[in-house]
């Protein structure tokens, strides 16, 4: 039977990596949990037996349930009832296939009623449900605002909510509104507390929001009358039994068709705080999104896998000029091309993700005990990693599976124009990924800082000691060569000492750094499993050097001068 | 009320899948090149239980098999999704059964169970498509049965309603339990296994399976009694070696024939109505359709 997990070895792979036994051993607490729950684990094995399995059942869930869904999903969409939303009907099937498997709360404690996972696992669970449907992966995959929920919220707030989430109620994260979107330090939404109700009261509009009917939402609102700027918001968790919520449209999108997204109205709705007041957007919503991006970048790379399927099985199958389409060199370069990019995107996805673990359950033990020196350097270190390559792994897995997508589109030729065949699906959908939850531009903001301060240089040097099979080091040497310029032109960038310079350069610097850091990734993958990556790192090495020498040159080669060509000059009068 | 329910099921080799290797040049199956799998109908009589147990709280599942010691997958496949146990026949003197002794063994097995409410199985295995066990088993234990049902659709009173595919149709039909039923593969499909059973359950195991002493887990038999699944040899369900395996199967089979499906003509129709006309009225005579 077709499986999402098993079928793609390399999900397997990058599950095993040998950061798991940390991580594993952090989250477990030494298996403190074994005696008290029947499903805990024992040890480090049986963890890894359980993720295993657990992967297996979603990746079977996808090939069945969630794959013949997928299609009508599209086709239908949600439908906007009275104030309420309605999912599609497969988009019903599937969530609840997911729910009646377990699959929710994946990563809460055991006594919420979780599974205790670490977030590693549960993101290739993501990764694997949006390889069919990426749309409904939105509303399966929001369940980790319960994280946010699980730091911030007090323990009262731990024992109504997240046992609901465990169960299979869904939730959304409500942040954008019409004049706030990437600037969230604009958001309106007012909160006020009546004594009378003893509750927060909601008022105000939000929109764009992604499974906005859910039954659970964190509301980003403007507690602190009288402020204009973030240091005004807070954040509340309003939930749907209360009332007070209405949709008043549901968008009509390019694509994710399987994901509602809603214009919301707030009427005197009753909400409660979560966490301290004002630190809604400087701390908390950086948290969520945070998150959220790294779902994104799962969500990337699941599009990824789906259409480098749907192409590889049609230029396997399809003839021109008396031979399968896959045999012609155009062709299968670019299909070797979507591969090196997917299992690029997917080592630094899986890196991430490890670091975010690490950092993740030094921090939740951090709320039991206090740390040990070392645990809290440890703690520290793998903090700031994951926070660098955060915004790497989301921007650069988004563009590629717009990229991706194309190709596989321009693979199938006119059969991928049309809408007969998934691609043109996977297509739309994967156009979202590089907008929502930051674009890939907020992305560049987020990483040139650890541009900047060396962070991925050292991250590249680091790599650049590991021992290498003979077929792998030529690529190493590669590798060192775009370190090398990435050095170069940074120290170029910040030497014209030019704001806008900077700002110009950046996401051609940050685009070094990224291509050279998974190109290290897939230099590991490769030493551990040739037979899975060796081919891959060869062909996103060619590619890579040449973006770099790209950048390089256009970093180069920029001036402060030359922006006045750039600059698009606004009248006055249209400027008013 | 709460019912007592045993489901039928069988590990079959995977025939859906087949690849060159299937067949030894013998003509017999060769089981080693096929993955074994929950026979596909079985899943969708696991789903009718398991629905029955969700309405009637109270309700105990257990699924009866027959088969080599590794055919406990299927057993344990059940305790993913929801049953409470299950009790695994084997014996080399059950091997070799046709579908007499196989119904004689499990309805053997049945007796020392206990007769319960309700027996589901699926209408037929894909491996031997006969569709004979689960009829057999209720004759041979007294039992009404209903077969090809395709959803039970109330249980009031000591009394089943259920739905059974039909020629041409469907039919309501009533009966008072206990009861046999086989269900149809255009039945619901059977849930996902879920998370929290795979965990709990993954070392479930029939004796003659678990770890030896001081093998990784062996200890884990004492504390969890869970974890044992019911094993039976022909003795403990009282049988007579005579009517079991080998010796208990009057059916023998003279020859095996590798068939190949191949068109022997064919016919080009153009779209216009008289031309499908034509056809439809042809394929009605020759009982193709219909």
């Amino acid at each position: 039977m077709a499986n999402c997990y098993s079928d793609h070895e390399e999900l397997k792979f990058e599950l095993n990596h040998p950061l798991m036994k940390r991580i594993v051993e952090l989250k477990e607490r030494n298996f403190a949990d074994k005696d008290k729950f029947d499903y805990a684990p024992l040890d480090y094995a049986d963890t890894m037996d359980s993720y295993d399995r657990v992967l297996d059942i979603v990746g079977e869930i996808t090939a069945t349930t969630i794959a013949d869904n997928a299609e009508g999903v599209d086709l239908e969409g949600p439908h906007h009832e009275g104030d309420r939303v309605r999912y599609a009907s497969g988009t019903e099937a599937n969530l609840q296939a997911m729910v009646s498997a377990g699959m929710n709360g994946m990563t809460m404690p055991r006594r919420f009623g979780g599974l205790n996972f670490s977030i590693t696992p549960y993101t290739m669970c993501a990764e694997i449900v949006a390889a069919k449907d990426a749309g409904f992966g939105n509303i399966w995959s929001l369940q980790d605002c319960i994280e946010t929920l699980y730091e911030f919220g007090n323990e009262d707030q731990h024992s109504r909510f997240i046992p609901r989430v465990c169960a299979g109620e869904t939730m959304s994260m409500d942040l954008t509104e019409p004049d706030a979107g990437s600037d969230l330090q604009r958001v309106m939404l007012k909160a006020t507390y009546s004594e009378e109700e003893g509750c927060w009261l909601l008022n105000g509009v939000k929109r764009f929001i992604t499974n906005g009917d859910a039954d659970i939402h964190l509301v980003l609102a403007r507690s602190e009358e009288g402020t204009t700027d973030g240091r005004g918001l807070s954040m509340f968790i309003y939930d749907k039994r209360q009332g007070g919520v209405n949709v008043r449209r549901i968008e009509n999108k390019m694509g994710i068709h399987g994901s509602p997204t809603c214009e919301l109205v707030y009427k005197n709705a009753h909400a409660e705080l979560c966490g301290d007041r004002k630190l809604g957007l400087i701390k908390y919503v950086m948290a969520l999104m945070n998150g959220a991006r790294l779902g994104i970048a799962a969500q990337s790379v699941g599009i990824s896998q789906g259409a480098y399927d749907e192409a590889l099985s049609y230029a396997k199958d399809r003839e021109q000029f008396g031979k399968k389409i896959i045999n012609f060199p155009a062709v299968y370069d670019m299909l070797a091309l979507m591969k090196a990019k997917l299992d690029a995107g997917r080592a630094l996805l899986y890196q991430c993700s490890r670091y975010v673990d690490i950092y993740k359950a030094l921090e939740d033990i951090a709320r039991e005990r206090k740390l040990e020196p070392e645990e809290r350097k440890e703690q520290k270190t793998f903090a700031k990693l994951a926070d660098s390559l955060t915004p790497l792994a989301k921007g650069m897995n988004s563009e590629y599976a717009n990229q991706n997508t194309y190709d596989g589109i321009q693979i199938l030729g006119g059969s991928g124009f049309m809408m007969d065949y998934a691609l043109q699906r996977y297509y739309r959908d994967a156009r979202i990924t590089s907008i929502y939850e930051g674009t890939t531009q907020l992305q560049v903001v987020a990483a040139i800082r650890y541009v900047t301060n060396g962070s991925y240089l050292a991250q590249c040097r680091e790599f650049e000691t590991a021992q290498l099979s003979a077929d792998l080091q030529p690529l190493q040497t590669i590798a060192k060569t775009m370190a090398d310029k990435l050095e170069e032109a940074t120290a170029k960038v910040k030497e014209a000492a030019d704001q806008e310079l900077h700002d110009i350069c950046a996401r051609h610097l940050v685009e070094i750094a990224a291509d050279t850091i998974m190109l290290h990734l897939l230099l590991y993958n490769a030493n551990e499993r040739p037979d899975l990556f060796a081919k891959s790192a060869h062909v996103y090495a060619n590619h890579v050097v040449a973006e770099v020498a790209k950048h390089h040159a256009f970093i180069m080669n920029m001036t402060p001068e030359q922006l006045a060509y750039y600059r698009q000059t606004v009248p006055a009068a249209e400027a008013e | 009320m709460s019912l007592k329910i045993v489901v039928l099921a069988k590990q079959v080799p995977d025939t859906r899948n087949v690849g060159p290797d299937a067949m030894t040049p013998q003509g017999t199956v060769n089981r080693a090149a096929l993955p074994a799998i929950f026979n596909p109908e079985d899943l969708n009589a696991l789903e009718q239980a398991l629905r029955l147990k969700d309405q009637n709280p109270g309700s105990t599942i257990h699924i009866l098999t027959m088969g080599p010691p590794r055919a406990t997958e299927v057993i344990r496949e059940g305790l993913y999704r929801g049953t409470d146990g299950g009790y695994l026949l084997t014996d080399r003197a059950f091997a070799g059964a046709d579908t007499l002794a196989t119904s004689y063994a499990l309805s053997m097995a049945i007796r020392k169970i206990g007769v319960p409410d309700l027996i589901i199985g699926g209408r037929q295995a894909i491996d031997g498509d006969t569709a004979q066990v689960g009829p057999q088993v209720a004759q041979k234990l007294g039992l009404n049965q209903i077969t090809y049902v395709t959803s039970i659709d109330e249980i009031k009173d000591g009394q089943i309603t259920v739905t059974r595919h039909i020629d041409g149709g469907v039919e309501r039909v009533q009966a008072p339990l206990p009861l046999l039923l086989t269900v149809n593969g255009d039945a619901a499909p059977c849930r996902p296994r879920n998370a929290k059973l795979v965990m709990k359950y993954k070392r479930a195991m029939a004796p003659m399976e678990r770890p030896a002493e001081g093998l990784p887990y062996a200890e884990e038999y004492d504390k969890k009694p869970y974890l044992t699944v019911t094993q039976w040899g022909v003795a403990d369900v009282d049988g007579d070696l005579e009517q079991c395996g080998l010796s208990g199967s009057p059916t023998k089979v003279k020859a095996v024939q590798n068939i190949v499906f191949k068109a022997k003509e064919s016919k080009q129709l153009t779209a216009a109505d008289a031309d499908v006309e034509s056809l439809v009225k042809e394929l009605l005579d020759s009982h193709t359709i219909g």
